[in-house]
């Protein structure tokens, strides 16, 4: 070390890249934190809205849409859960995009710290406000009729699954969002792709009485999987309800988790590259 | 070898049916250690993207930088070790506090927690922020706000320092308080690569100052060097009406030994031989005209007059976000 850089300044303590990647990445989780603590509007509109959807959904249509078993809400619980934790996951997507417009990427760029950290806190962040969601949904699922059928592990099991699905798509956001870099067209777009992804599905209607196009893209389409995933794990799936013919539709839980890793795998090393060559 | 090399920097954008922007075009630069050095130029000139390749945001297409003999390019994260940047393209988090914003950072550079508090305690003191340190930025003023931006880039007492135009968009009250911090800092040894559009900026706080146009550097030296090469005296005149300015310019023409220029607005000036006797008989002339002057007198020549000599143009003083590199 040369005279210049050993006179007075403060060196860092002593390291491993994994135990530097562990502390930046608690670090940058934290701030995104606060940030939640700091600037309530979105958790409180990350929890208003699913409460208003259980709430609209269950009496609205519940009056209409005869489900046998448990009823409409119960039904229509595992649909709500997945559609929250989906629209909370774009949330990675406007901050990263936000993040990079106010500077504040570039500073944390010019510090001896790891990229891949930044993401990481900003995802695990999507995590926090999408696991307070879920807590908050689940409540008034129960309030309003909701019954779970199967056991605490099974249980936890779907919430997990919902999680890790949420959690492997904020990834994919992330990536967008340093890709797009712009805040608005990344709320736009996702509201305008994700609305009809999370429609055309069975989410909030028995995908079996659409009209056959839309049948065979709810059937292909990956939040019907997560849907009737948790929907089987809630043991929340209407008695007589046919699986649908595609092998997706039959193994729904199989095919959650192979997508939660294809997404981690692809897009966990595409947005750590992104980060790293940002303008360039 | 200067403390801070730079040689060759090319960087070339191409913005969506736009022509190829050379906004680096083969500069040159060497800061000595324990000094300042300023880049000054206009917006677009090439100042904050000389400043992103040396604090490793950027490649470069071309050339090399070294600092204190560390590749940037090859090793940017040792760069990274020891160096701190601020100014306008490093923010801060806006909600955080002053005091956590300065504890992340010291996280971020891997001091530990108890010396990073104990960093950002000091230096919440030093730059007079201990009131507000337990408010989020978000509710801070222009000046604080870089205040708190400037000590974010202090936390491990790097050795070199860059700030990309540290007072723009500030009042007068705060840019004069935030000179009198940085040349504190500089008289502790730190070498200091500043980039500032305001003459006086540097004049004030700069060893020595390289002029950027257009990606390179058209001239350097101290601030008095730069003043003496363009040389003589000048003689202003500052016009009620901007309308006479077609009428007044001729009369400069005539006495001057150089193209009369446009300055502010209403303010022309032209370099003279005998300041005195030109400047009488331009008053003279311009009162005969029946112009009516608010203010004629000599001035030895200014920083600005150097830029308008060396580019042609004046300087751009307008507190628009400078848009020379995409972010």
């Amino acid at each position: 070390m040369s005279t210049a850089t050993s006179s007075g300044t403060l060196q860092a303590i002593p390291g491993t890249p994994l135990s530097r990647l562990l502390s930046d990445g608690w670090v940058m989780s934290w701030r995104n934190m606060m940030k939640i603590v700091r600037v309530p509007d979105v958790l409180v509109f990350s929890l208003i809205q699913p409460i208003m959807f259980v709430l609209l959904f269950s009496y609205v249509f519940g009056a209409a849409i005869d489900i046998p078993g448990d009823g409409y809400t119960s039904f229509l619980m595992a649909g709500i859960f997945a559609q929250t934790v989906v629209f909370g996951s774009t949330y990675s997507g406007s901050a990263m995009a936000q993040d990079l417009k106010d500077g504040i990427i570039d500073r944390f760029r010019t510090l001896p710290m790891s990229g891949a950290a930044v993401l990481i806190g900003r995802t695990n962040g999507d995590l926090v406000i999408n696991a307070l969601a879920m807590t908050v949904m689940m409540g008034t699922g129960f309030i309003v009729g909701w019954r779970v059928n199967t056991s605490p592990l099974e249980f936890f099991a779907a919430v997990g699954l919902l999680l890790l699905f949420a959690y492997a798509f904020s990834w994919v956001m992330a990536f967008l969002g340093m890709s797009v870099r712009s805040p608005e067209v990344i709320n736009n777009a996702s509201f305008l792709i994700l609305f009809p992804l999370t429609f055309i599905s069975n989410a909030f209607v028995p995908s079996e009485n659409l009209p056959t196009p839309l049948r065979i893209f709810a059937e292909w389409n990956p939040v019907s999987s997560l849907v009737q995933s948790a929907r089987e794990l809630f043991g929340n799936v209407p008695p007589g309800t046919p699986a649908g013919d595609a092998w997706t539709a039959q193994n729904p839980i199989a095919t959650v988790l192979i997508g939660v890793v294809v997404l981690l795998l692809v897009f966990i090393p595409l947005s750590i590259r992104k980060f790293a060559t940002l303008s360039r | 070898m200067a403390f801070i090399e730079a040689s060759g920097l090319v960087k070339t954008y191409t913005p969506k049916g736009a022509p190829v922007v050379r906004a680096l075009d083969g500069l040159d630069l060497e800061v000595p250690q324990g000094t300042v050095t300023a880049l000054l130029g206009p917006n677009g000139a090439g100042k904050t993207t000389t400043v992103k390749v040396l604090t490793t945001l950027i490649r470069p297409d071309a050339g090399s930088a070294t600092i204190d003999g560390v590749d940037v390019l090859g090793d940017p994260q040792a760069i990274r070790r020891m160096i701190g940047a601020s100014g306008q393209y490093a923010a801060v988090d806006e909600n955080l506090t002053g005091f956590e914003n300065l504890v992340m950072v010291g996280k971020l550079y891997h001091l530990g927690t108890k010396v990073a508090k104990q960093r950002a305690t000091e230096l919440i003191e030093l730059f007079d922020l201990v009131d507000s340190q337990k408010r989020p930025v978000k509710g801070y003023s222009g000046g604080m706000r870089r205040r708190i931006d400037l000590a974010g880039a202090l936390v491990i007492k790097p050795p070199v320092l860059f700030l990309d135009e540290p007072t723009t968009g500030l009042d007068p009250r705060s840019r004069l308080g935030l000179w009198d911090v940085i040349e504190t800092l500089v008289s502790d040894g730190t070498t200091v690569l500043l980039t500032t559009q305001y003459l006086d900026e540097a004049d004030r706080l700069a060893d020595s100052i390289s002029v950027i146009d257009e990606g390179r550097v058209i001239a350097k030296g101290t601030a008095d060097e730069l003043k003496s090469s363009v040389g003589g005296q000048r003689v202003a005149l500052t016009l009620v009406d901007p309308a006479d300015g077609a009428a007044v310019r001729d009369i400069l023409a005539r006495f001057g030994t150089g193209e009369p220029a446009l300055t502010g607005g209403r303010t022309w000036i032209v370099p003279v031989d005998d300041g005195p006797s030109a400047l009488s008989a331009i008053i003279g002339a311009v009162s005969a005209a029946g112009i009516a002057v608010h203010d004629a007198g000599m001035r030895r020549p200014t920083l600005d007059d150097v830029f308008l000599q060396l580019t042609g143009h004046v300087a751009e003083q307008q507190e628009e976000e400078a848009t020379e590199a995409p972010a």
